[in-house]
């Protein structure tokens, strides 16, 4: 399958987890909002460029937006999470050059720590600027310090999960043909 | 001399923007979410969402066909207990035993009723609910199409008691403002002493409602009624918000800060009824004026 069919699919497949299944869970707590959706931002290939990431995130979260009846604020933090991917990348890769090795991001490709690393500071990220957006508008300090760290927790949990039953095979490409 | 100045500012300026047109454009994105977030949140209406929601709705509508089994039986139950309510106030079914009762003729009849009605009710099928963010919609399966007048803002209800209110009519679909929205309010008053007071969510979970402005003077007890107040200007009085569940006694004031548990179930809401006032017109015209003049 081509990369770009994969991610089609994978985006339709991301929305509608989200929307029909983490959105429908039963609040647990006030703190708690289950999120998986922006790991779509996070897998997109090493190989698009830094505009078109972008472009493709804010899209991705604008749909997802539409289905929630809040244009723009997941928008906004897909954007972040993709405009921060690429530096974190080069900072965690653990050989340089892994880039074009590997097709993208996951454990195979980065190692179980630095994927990790780079996991949980875009989903602090993420989470920081979405649960910001909304304490603008109402809440205390502790509500959004609480949110923030409960949401990452939860989060992690459900990344970790979904890396673990859908474990991505990365192929060692050489550019030596 | 000053030409080349010019030109060679200019040249700056490209240089600039290509050196950090990644970083631009990530600027030039986010400014266009939070325009769409906060505009948004003002007026309810943002680009393509009517299409969209169109889009959407047809999607959660699918996956509500599925969920609707699931909630049958509670779904019945609540139109049930609604049923035997209205049965209840119809007037065949009060009979005096006693003759020297007070009798008295109705002198409106039936269809006379029709100019002064001021709600007319909409049936309407959830397509889609969310529960779990802070600004909480639900979207309808009714829109102009089937009857709905375009103007915005009409009062939603449950069975079980109010639901929110309109904010977006499209073709076939329509969004709701649910009750669990920090821009929600609505004047309540107890049903035993009529004081009344309004009603908003503080974004604390689903569990509980606040409604302030109650006067330490009333009394109040867990489990009292609160129901729409006889001012509320998209609701008939009367119809349930919720039941006391926690009384706060505020030192600092003299009013109770009152936690009310909704009447309605949103997780498991599947019927509503939209209510068209037709007085609304008339009611504007009048206020708005005065509004304004403030």
């Amino acid at each position: 399958m081509s990369t770009l069919v994969k991610n089609i699919i994978r985006f339709a497949l991301f929305i509608l987890i989200q929307v029909f299944v983490l959105h429908q869970v039963p609040v647990l707590h006030k703190f708690i909002t289950p999120y998986l959706y922006f790991l779509y931002v996070i897998w997109l290939p090493f190989g698009m460029g830094r505009s078109l990431l972008m472009l493709v995130s804010f899209v991705f979260g604008l749909t997802l937006d539409y289905f929630l009846k809040t244009p723009g604020l997941h928008a906004a933090a897909c954007v972040l999470v993709a405009y921060v991917r690429p530096f974190l990348i080069n900072l965690l890769i653990r050989q340089e050059g892994d880039e074009q090795n590997y097709a993208s991001p996951s454990i195979v490709s980065m190692g179980w720590a630095p994927y990790f690393m780079m996991v949980f500071i875009l989903t602090l990220l993420h989470h920081g600027y979405l649960v910001f957006l909304e304490w603008m508008q109402f809440g205390t300090f502790l509500y959004f310090l609480g949110k923030v760290l409960a949401t990452t927790g939860v989060s992690m949990l459900l990344i970790l999960i979904t890396e673990l039953l859908f474990f991505r095979k990365e192929k060692f490409r050489t550019n030596t043909v | 001399m000053c030409f080349n100045f010019k030109l060679l500012s200019v040249r700056n300026i490209f240089l600039f923007i290509r050196k950090f047109s990644n970083f631009l454009f990530f600027l030039v994105l986010q400014i266009i979410s939070l325009y769409f977030l906060f505009t948004y949140n003002k007026f309810h209406e943002a680009a393509f969402m009517d299409v969209a929601g169109e889009f959407t709705g047809r999607i959660s509508q699918k996956f509500n066909n599925v969920q609707y089994y699931f909630q049958l039986k509670s779904t019945n139950d609540s139109l049930l207990k609604q049923n035997a309510h209205l049965l209840n106030l119809l007037r065949q079914d009060y009979e005096a035993a006693d003759t020297a009762a007070k009798f008295f003729t109705d002198t409106l009849r039936v269809d006379s009723l029709l100019t002064i009605q001021r709600f007319k009710y909409y049936d309407a099928k959830i397509a889609g609910n969310f529960t779990s963010t802070q600004n909480n919609y639900f979207t309808i399966h009714r829109g102009t199409n089937q009857g709905l007048p375009k103007s915005k803002d009409w009062g939603v209800i449950s069975p079980n008691g109010i639901a929110g209110r309109v904010v977006s009519v499209g073709d076939n679909f329509s969004v709701v403002m649910s009750v669990l929205h920090k821009q929600f309010k609505v004047n309540s008053m107890l049903k035993k002493g009529g004081e009344t007071g309004p009603v908003s969510w503080e974004g604390e979970g689903s569990q509980y409602l606040t409604l302030v402005n109650i006067p330490k003077s009333a009394k109040v007890a867990k489990g009292d009624s609160v129901v729409t107040s006889n001012v509320s200007d998209i609701y008939p009085p009367g119809i349930m918000v919720g039941t006391i569940a926690e009384i706060i006694d505020d030192k600092s004031s003299n009013f109770f800060i009152l936690k009310l548990k909704p009447a309605t179930n949103f997780s498991s809401l599947q019927f509503v009824y939209v209510l068209e006032d037709l007085q609304r017109d008339e009611r504007q015209k009048l206020e708005d004026p005065i509004k304004k003049g403030k």
